[in-house]
């Protein structure tokens, strides 16, 4: 599985990282270079193997579907870039 | 006065309590430590005001007669621990600014039970390295040296690990998703302890692989880790992986009698092109656990080889996940805008600006095996190789074996700027990972010195809960190799 220029730009794209383009086949390469790591796995035998959900056995604990928490915009909005009149604001979304 | 800021958790306590020093003391010898010691760059944001307030508030604790194990014990906290009204980066450029309105879990329960800190500690980026080279604060350094060349304190706790070691502080948080307690604990020559996965509340704890993480105890030994880790754990409703199981008093599993005990030595941890001196440190320590009375038994973890590779894919498509809440909306870093550009221009720049290279090549590696057409050939065959990698330690512990020792790291500390290939990067966490994708307790006790006086690490590795027992052996183990060298100062 090779990486070329193209898909690297489309994983940039994915992942919201804006990567410059003379900046994609050096990246390019670095994912080749991990993806041909991570290939040894494909020697494994899987068949019939789950794949893991939980390290540990255990049951996820249950509460009751109350509020529990709340009425704390001051808070909530407190480290935003960019927060007015109770909103986070972003640049517009909708033309 | 310096002195003082030398004391184990244990030592401190028990001085305390008897009245020959006080936490306000203890804690200005450590403040004052941490102020001559800027070159280690261990510390990246200090609190000395929180930390005489605490100190002032636990020495009024003990004189009334109320004093647990950790009150008044002055502590460095891991940046990756989201602490009230502090930074709380992760070592990040993209959590500028950012000051966390609530506790973490387990900073709650520390302070809740007295202790007190000192400042945030330097790491790796979002816990991702292992050296210490991805912070956005710069490198934290390895106080031991042998030439003029600087040395990573390993990582990614390298603060924490560079604080104990230099007696910044009596002990530290840390967290670990692959390794990043136990490798810097081996690389500094102190102890650093990764419990079972779940008894440690992940809650107020940037996340970074949510499966693998797990936060523990940094310290000059192991009866403070014993006694750390109890203050650490317990179950908390606001992780639902945290588990309701009884917090064992740690400290009085500490007998160092480990006779019948069986440990395993696995054969796959014989790395081909491992140094001597590592080979030689493992054939001691099981000769030592033998002289102890334990019986020393071969086993066999057939899937080791593909712990790292499982690993990285699993961790950056967890990653990849957990990361994509930096966007500059909520918190943080925000790029500036051009004329025109939209939200997603916002997201990306943002996220370019903010994200140092390993962090941004993380994300991307983990978007990719999670992407429509390689979900399968990547994300879910690493999930099954983990299933196989859990099995092998159930079979070798179904068998009778309590706990496993392998090193700890494949090498003894590098020069920082040395290791530039990721994959080599990667390689350090190879005896470490294993524990993470299996959930289970590491230990890692600093076992001798390498031919230029650098510290080495063995690895003891549990059952699943069975902290007190590791922590036995790993006591025992410590009696025996009688570790006791220190950094000579140079900062």
């Amino acid at each position: 599985m090779s990486i070329d220029t193209e898909t690297a730009r489309r994983v940039a794209k994915l992942a919201r990282i804006k990567v410059e383009d003379d900046a994609l086949p050096a990246l390019a390469g670095e994912f080749n270079a991990i993806l041909g790591f991570i290939e040894q796995l494909n020697e494994v035998d899987v068949d019939g193997v789950e794949p893991m959900t939980s390290v540990t056995p255990q049951r996820l604990k249950r509460r009751v579907d109350v509020v529990t928490d709340g009425s704390q915009q001051d808070a909530v909005l407190k480290n935003a870039p960019d927060a007015r009149e109770g909103f986070f604001a972003v640049p517009k979304v909708v033309e | 006065m310096s002195e003082l800021a030398k004391l184990t958790i244990a030592q401190a306590r028990d001085a305390m309590r008897k009245g020959e020093t006080s936490s306000a003391e203890i804690t200005k010898a450590c403040l004052n430590e941490i102020e001559g010691a800027g070159a280690l760059g261990a510390f990246a944001h200090h609190t000395p005001e929180i930390a005489i307030n605490q100190a002032e508030a636990a020495d009024a604790r003990i004189k009334g007669g109320d004093s647990p194990d950790m009150c008044g014990i002055p502590l460095g906290i891991k940046d990756l621990f989201c602490t009230k009204g502090v930074p709380s980066q992760a070592a990040s450029g993209i959590l500028e600014g950012f000051k966390p309105a609530y506790e973490s879990t387990v900073t709650t329960q520390l302070f809740d039970a007295g202790a007190v800190m000192l400042g945030k500690l330097n790491m790796d980026e979002f816990a991702m390295g292992s050296s210490n080279e991805t912070s956005v604060y710069g490198n934290a350094i390895n106080p031991w040296k042998v030439d003029d060349r600087a040395l990573t304190p390993g990582g990614s706790s390298g603060g924490s690990a560079s604080a104990v070691a230099a007696d910044l502080c009596l002990a530290a948080t840390g967290t670990d998703t692959g390794g990043s307690i136990r490798q810097p604990a081996a690389f500094v020559g102190i102890t650093g302890m990764k419990p079972t996965y779940g008894r440690v509340s992940r809650w107020g704890i940037v996340a970074f692989a949510s499966s693998l993480d797990q936060a523990g105890p940094m310290t000059k030994d192991v009866r403070d880790a014993a006694i750390m880790l109890r203050a650490m754990c317990g179950h908390d409703a606001k992780d639902s992986t945290s588990a309701d199981l009884p917090v064992p008093d740690f400290e009085a599993a500490l007998t160092g009698d480990i006779k019948g005990k069986t440990i395993g030595i696995p054969k796959e941890y014989r790395m081909e092109g491992m140094p001597e001196e590592i080979e030689k440190l493992w054939a001691d320590g099981t000769a030592m656990l033998k002289d102890a009375g334990a019986k020393i038994v071969d086993i066999s973890l057939p899937h080791t080889k593909y712990a790292l590779p499982a690993y990285y894919v699993i961790a950056p498509a967890e990653a990849s996940s957990n990361l994509a809440r930096y966007d500059g909306v909520r918190f943080g870093h925000r790029a500036k805008l051009a004329q025109g550009d939209g939200i997603t221009e916002m997201y990306e720049k943002t996220r370019a600006e903010g994200f140092g290279a390993e962090v941004q090549r993380r994300v991307m590696v983990g978007t990719y095996v999670l992407s429509a057409g390689f979900y399968d050939a990547y994300y879910n065959r690493a999930r099954k190789v983990r299933t196989l990698i859990k099995r092998d330690f159930e079979q070798v512990f179904g068998d009778g074996v309590d706990a496993i020792l392998t090193p700890a790291t494949p090498s003894a500390a590098f020069a920082l700027g040395e290791n530039f290939d990721p994959i080599q990067m990667y390689l350090n966490d190879v005896f470490t990972v294993t524990v993470n994708l299996a959930g289970l307790p590491g230990i890692s006790v600093p076992a001798g010195l390498d031919k230029q006086g650098l510290p080495l690490g063995l690895q003891l590795i549990g059952r699943p809960w069975e902290e007190a027992d590791l922590l036995n052996v790993a006591y025992r183990l410590e009696q025996s190799a009688g570790f006791v060298a220190k950094p000579g100062k140079w900062w």
